[in-house]
């Protein structure tokens, strides 16, 4: 067994060396992966490019493999070039909203994506990147750095708890995509690396217990919707640890709760298609459809 | 571990392991294969048979098999360039066993020169595989190394000779595992190496005493 990493443990030398939870994660990144930081910065960029490509192509509006979900991204975009009081949640979420649904939606449609952490979860962080970024103008650099305190939360969730949904149930997937786009969105508004813990904590403990119920066992239903969902839930937890609150339950054990609860967890709500909303009556009828389709 | 690993990889959607693993399944079938495919016939077991469809499994194998690489923006035409390339593949849902992993899959692959193989592989999440059959001898790789794979008979010196070779052209062996049915008759090797093993080596090899066949597989 590797190892188990320590949030607490980074934030306080970056605490410690003065330096943003960004930077920190920089340098020790990139000796770990003996690379140039300029050269992980360059991979980060390469991953937003993708990002980018990714919600184009949600945005068309294609339908998916299993022809369950498609399209509701470009409702939102229509919704939203309308007239600005017609958004409940104001610009920037609705924006943050429509980005997740379109990149859930590429996904669904063979489409080329960042698995972050995982294909199902791939429109959490883009929608909470991008969406900020175009409130408050953030470059491509800002937000490759935002991108590696992402990518830090994930690998302390990895290895304390899990990021599948086959072993931890969506919050593993959904609820650490939320966690890493929190941290990220505080480092983005100048936020200390405590408050990136606090982020990721009020985060992962708002989305614990999260079931994996994926009808017909596609990554379509409910997956495309829950990061809509996860982006929220990731700007919400931003914003508390920005205004100074902080989560009673410190954050790696949250995250040890979190594997706790995916251990407790039945194994008809980890993937397997055997529980939750993919035996509701019309999950079972979408997934006869579908699996009369393959026999066929 | 590492970041990349978190954010990444690049990957064709929708699923990590029912696509982006199913084309790495058809990277290594490829790879032990050894030469461009030109019949393939597969079995899909347990949640790939149920679910391959809706989450272009098919397709992605076949993208495997082609070369491809997981995040190959050709991948949901990959049946499309296997017609024009003449190359015939065929999916049937097959029970492997209740021991078997649910995403696991079984090629009979023809080649383009008559070689023939069977593999069978498995999906095991985040778009991880392990290969888990070749030519019923069970075996365990996952592509993660560089790696030969030798048809050989069992014979003293066989492996050291391999080894030798390696060692030679300064390329350090990571693992290794041989598999055998009855002593004396053929055996199946696999060396994973922390280098690329090169041209010269690698013909070398192939030429050794006691070797049937050698293979060499390297994914990106
Ligand atoms: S429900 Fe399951 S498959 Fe869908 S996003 Fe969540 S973890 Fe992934």
């Amino acid at each position: 067994m590797e190892e188990k990493l320590s949030l607490q443990e980074w934030i306080d030398l970056a605490e410690t060396k003065k330096i943003s939870f960004g930077d920190f994660c920089i340098d020790f990144q990139a000796k770990e992966l003996e690379i140039d930081k300029k050269v992980l910065l360059e991979r980060m960029e390469d991953m937003l490019h993708v990002m980018e490509q990714s919600v184009a192509i949600g945005l068309t509006g294609i339908a998916s493999m299993g022809g369950l979900v498609g399209g509701n991204g470009k409702k939102v975009e229509v919704y939203r070039s309308e007239s600005t009081d017609k958004s409940v949640v104001g610009s920037v979420m609705s924006k943050a909203i429509m980005i997740a649904l379109a990149v859930g939606e590429a996904n669904a449609s063979m489409g080329r994506i960042v698995a972050a952490p995982t294909a199902g979860a791939s429109g959490t962080l883009p929608a909470v990147l991008f969406s900020l970024a175009e409130a408050r103008g953030f470059s491509m650099g800002e937000l490759g750095k935002a991108l590696i305190v992402a990518g830090a939360i994930g690998m302390v969730i990895s290895s304390r708890a899990s990021l599948s949904g086959a072993a931890g149930g969506c919050q593993a997937e959904c609820g650490s995509a939320a966690a890493m786009a929190a941290g990220a969105a505080v480092e983005l508004y100048g936020g200390s690396p405590e408050q990136v813990g606090q982020a990721v904590a009020i985060t992962l403990k708002n989305m614990l217990g999260l079931v994996c119920d994926p009808v017909a066992g596609l990554v379509e239903v409910p997956c495309v919707k829950r990061n809509a969902g996860a982006a929220a839930q990731a700007m919400v937890a931003a914003e508390m640890a920005l205004a100074g609150i902080c989560s009673v339950i410190p954050v790696d054990e949250v995250i040890d709760a979190m594997a706790a609860v995916g251990n407790a967890m039945s194994c008809t709500l980890k993937e397997t298609a055997q529980g939750g909303l993919a035996v509701s009556p019309t999950g079972i009828l979408l997934a006869n459809k579908l699996f009369a389709k393959v026999e066929s | 571990m590492n970041i990349f690993d978190v954010i990444g990889p690049v990957m064709i959607g929708p699923s990590s392991s029912h696509t982006a693993g199913a084309v790495r399944l058809g990277n290594l079938a490829l790879a032990i294969l050894g030469e461009g495919v030109k019949e393939a016939v597969i079995g899909l077991h347990g949640s790939f048979a149920q679910t391959y469809r809706g989450h272009g499994t098919d397709l992605a194998l076949s993208a495997g098999l082609q070369g491809w690489a997981t995040d190959d923006t050709r991948i949901p035409k990959s049946f499309d360039s296997a017609k024009e390339a003449k190359f015939d593949i065929s999916f049937s849902t097959i029970n492997l066993g209740d021991l078997s992993h649910p995403n696991s899959v079984r090629f009979w692959l023809t080649g383009v020169n008559g070689n023939k193989c069977i593999v069978t592989g498995a999906s095991i999440g985040g778009g991880r595989v392990v290969v888990t059959n070749i030519d019923d001898f069970p075996v365990e790789f996952n592509g993660d190394f560089p790696a030969i794979l030798t048809m050989h008979r069992d014979r003293p010196g066989a492996i050291a000779l391999v080894t030798s070779i390696l060692s030679t052209q300064g390329v350090n062996v990571a693992q290794m595992k041989v598999f055998r049915k009855q002593k004396g008759g053929l055996a199946a090797m696999i060396v994973e190496t922390d280098q690329p093993i090169d041209d010269a080596a690698f013909e070398v090899i192939g030429k050794l005493p006691h070797i049937q066949s050698v293979r060499r597989i390297q994914l990106v």
